[in-house]
C-alpha cells in the first residue's frame, strides 16, 4: 500500500537506528501521545530497537481509554432502552463500565449498531424514524470533524430522531497538564499526527515555548516514529526546543481550516473528566445550544451516574507516563484483555493492552 | 481510534450538499467525504478517517523525505548492525 509499506522499510529502520545510536550521549525520557503509535511501539518492539539511554513512555492518547466511566455507564443505559438504536464505532463495544459493556447490552437483546463512519448513524435515522438513534460521538480532534459533519446535516435535514452522546476530547489541555505536574519526567513529545493533520501546529508551539519541551509530530509507522524520535533527540541533545514535523505528508502547519471552521461551528470547548485522570479544564468539546436538540444528555431524562475506578488499577499513573503496565500487580492476572478492570486493557490501543498483546506478562515483567 | 489510511481517489460526484469519492485503499474500494479537502483531485491520495478525507497526501513532501531517508540507508550506515 503506497505511503504505508515505504514506512515499514527494514533498511530505513537499521539506518535509523543506528543514527539514533551515534547520536545520544545522555538519558532522555520521551513520550508518545497517541495509542495508535504505541501500538505500532509495541507491535514492532521499536522501543527495544532503541539505544538504552532513550525511554519511551506511552502517553493518554487513547479516546476510547479516557471516556469517562460515567459516560460509558450512561451509553449503557441507553442502549438498553427499548426505544433507541444504539451507535457506535466498535472500539467502545468492550470498553466496561461500571457493570457492564456495550457488547453484553447487545447480547442481551439491545439494538446496538457499530458503524464505520457516523454518516452511517445518520442513515440509520432516516430509514427508522420510528427509532430514537443515538451515536456515540467520542474521540478526539481527529475525529471531531466527522462527528461534527454528521450533526450539522441532522440539525439541516432536521431530523428529530438523531441525537449523539457527545464526550469529544482535545489533546493539548492534556500535555499541558503533564507539563505542570511536578511529578512530570517526560523531556520531549511526539505529537499525534492525525490530531495535527485536522489542528496544525501552533498549540504545540505554545505548549513548546511555554515549557520549554521540543515537539516533533509524528507518522504512525515504524520509520514514521523512529525518524520522529531522531528529530527529538537531535534537539535534545543541541538545546532546542522547538514544534517540528515529521509528518509533512499529511500534516501542515496550519492544519485543515475548513476542518477546525466545522468543529467550532458545531462543538464548543468545555470541562472533561478523563477516565483515570479526572477533570481537566477546557479539555472537551461539547454540542453548542443550537444544536440542542440533536444532543442526548437533554433529549433524554438520564440519571446522574457516579461512578469510582478499580482502587487497584493504575491507568491513571500509566496515563501520565509515571508507571509502565508491569509495574501493577493486576497486569496479566486480575486484569487481562478478556476481563479488564480498567480501559487501557480494553482498547487495542491501550497501553496495557498493546503491552499484553505484544509482549505477553511475563516477558513485559522480565524487561521491567 | 485516530487512524486514518492513505487511499487513492479512484472517482468524484457530488451527491446533494457532499462532495463523494470511491477510494481505494491497498484494493479495498470504499467511499469517503471529500468536503474538508476541495483541492483533492481524482488520482490524488488522501488521508481518511472514518469516513472522511481529512488530508490531501502531499506527494512532494513525501517522495523528498523518504529520498533523504534513503539516502542515509545507503550510504551513512552501510551495513551497520543497529
Amino acid at each position: 500500500m503506497k505511503y504505508v509499506d515505504e514506512y515499514r522499510d527494514e533498511g530505513v529502520v537499521r539506518a535509523l537506528v543506528a543514527h539514533l545510536a551515534c547520536q545520544v550521549t545522555r538519558s532522555w525520557v520521551l513520550m508518545e501521545i497517541c495509542g495508535g503509535q504505541t501500538h505500532t511501539i509495541m507491535r514492532y518492539g521499536l522501543d527495544e530497537l532503541l539505544p538504552r539511554q532513550i525511554e519511551l513512555v506511552h502517553g493518554p492518547g487513547c479516546p476510547v481509554c479516557v471516556t469517562p466511566l460515567e459516560t460509558i455507564d450512561k451509553a449503557i443505559a441507553l442502549a438498553a432502552r427499548p426505544e433507541v438504536t444504539f451507535v457506535t464505532y466498535g472500539d467502545m463495544l468492550r470498553v466496561p463500565g461500571s457493570e457492564s459493556d456495550l457488547f453484553r447490552v447487545r447480547a442481551a437483546g439491545g439494538d446496538v449498531r457499530v458503524v464505520y463512519s457516523p454518516m452511517e448513524a445518520l442513515k440509520l435515522a432516516r430509514s427508522h424514524p420510528e427509532r430514537q438513534v443515538v451515536f456515540f460521538a467520542i474521540g478526539f480532534e481527529t475525529t471531531a470533524p466527522a462527528n461534527a459533519m454528521a450533526l450539522r446535516q441532522a440539525g439541516r435535514e432536521g431530523l428529530k430522531n438523531f441525537s449523539a452522546l457527545v464526550s469529544h476530547m482535545l489533546v493539548p489541555p492534556a500535555i499541558r497538564l503533564l507539563l505542570e505536574s511536578s511529578s512530570n519526567r517526560v523531556q520531549g513529545f511526539i505529537a499525534p499526527g492525525h490530531v495535527c493533520t485536522v489542528m496544525g501546529l501552533e498549540q504545540y508551539e505554545t505548549l513548546s515555548r511555554e515549557f520549554g519541551v521540543p515537539f516533533v509530530v509524528g507518522g504512525f509507522e515504524p520509520v514514521d516514529l523512529l525518524e520522529a524520535t531522531a528529530m527529538l533527540v537531535a534537539q535534545l541533545e543541541t538545546g532546542r526546543a522547538e514544534v517540528e514535523n515529521q509528518y509533512v505528508r499529511s500534516v501542515s502547519r496550519r492544519g485543515n481550516r475548513a476542518a477546525q471552521r466545522l468543529i467550532k461551528e458545531v462543538f464548543e470547548v468545555c470541562d472533561r473528566k478523563w477516565r483515570g485522570i479526572g477533570v481537566i479544564r477546557q479539555s472537551g468539546l461539547r454540542l453548542r445550544a443550537a444544536l440542542g436538540e440533536h444532543d442526548t444528555e437533554q433529549l433524554f431524562d438520564l440519571d446522574d451516574f457516579h461512578a469510582e475506578e478499580p482502587a487497584e488499577c493504575l491507568s491513571a499513573d500509566v496515563l501520565q507516563g509515571l508507571k509502565t503496565p508491569p509495574d501493577c500487580p493486576a497486569f496479566g492476572t486480575r486484569c487481562t484483555p478478556q476481563n479488564p478492570l480498567g480501559a487501557l486493557m480494553v482498547s487495542g490501543e491501550g497501553t496495557c493492552a498493546a503491552y499484553h498483546r505484544y509482549r505477553g506478562v511475563a516477558e513485559s515483567r522480565g524487561r521491567r | 481510534m485516530c487512524l486514518a489510511i492513505p487511499g487513492r481517489i479512484l472517482s468524484t460526484e457530488e451527491r446533494d450538499t457532499n462532495r463523494i469519492a470511491r477510494v481505494e485503499f491497498g484494493g479495498v474500494i470504499r467511499e469517503a467525504l471529500l468536503d474538508l479537502v476541495p483541492e483533492a483531485r481524482v488520482g490524488d491520495y488522501v488521508m481518511v478517517h472514518v469516513g472522511l478525507a481529512i488530508s490531501r497526501v502531499d506527494a512532494e513532501e513525501a517522495e523528498e523525505t523518504l529520498e533523504l531517508l534513503r539516502s542515509m540507508d545507503a550510504l551513512d550506515y552501510a551495513g551497520a548492525d543497529g
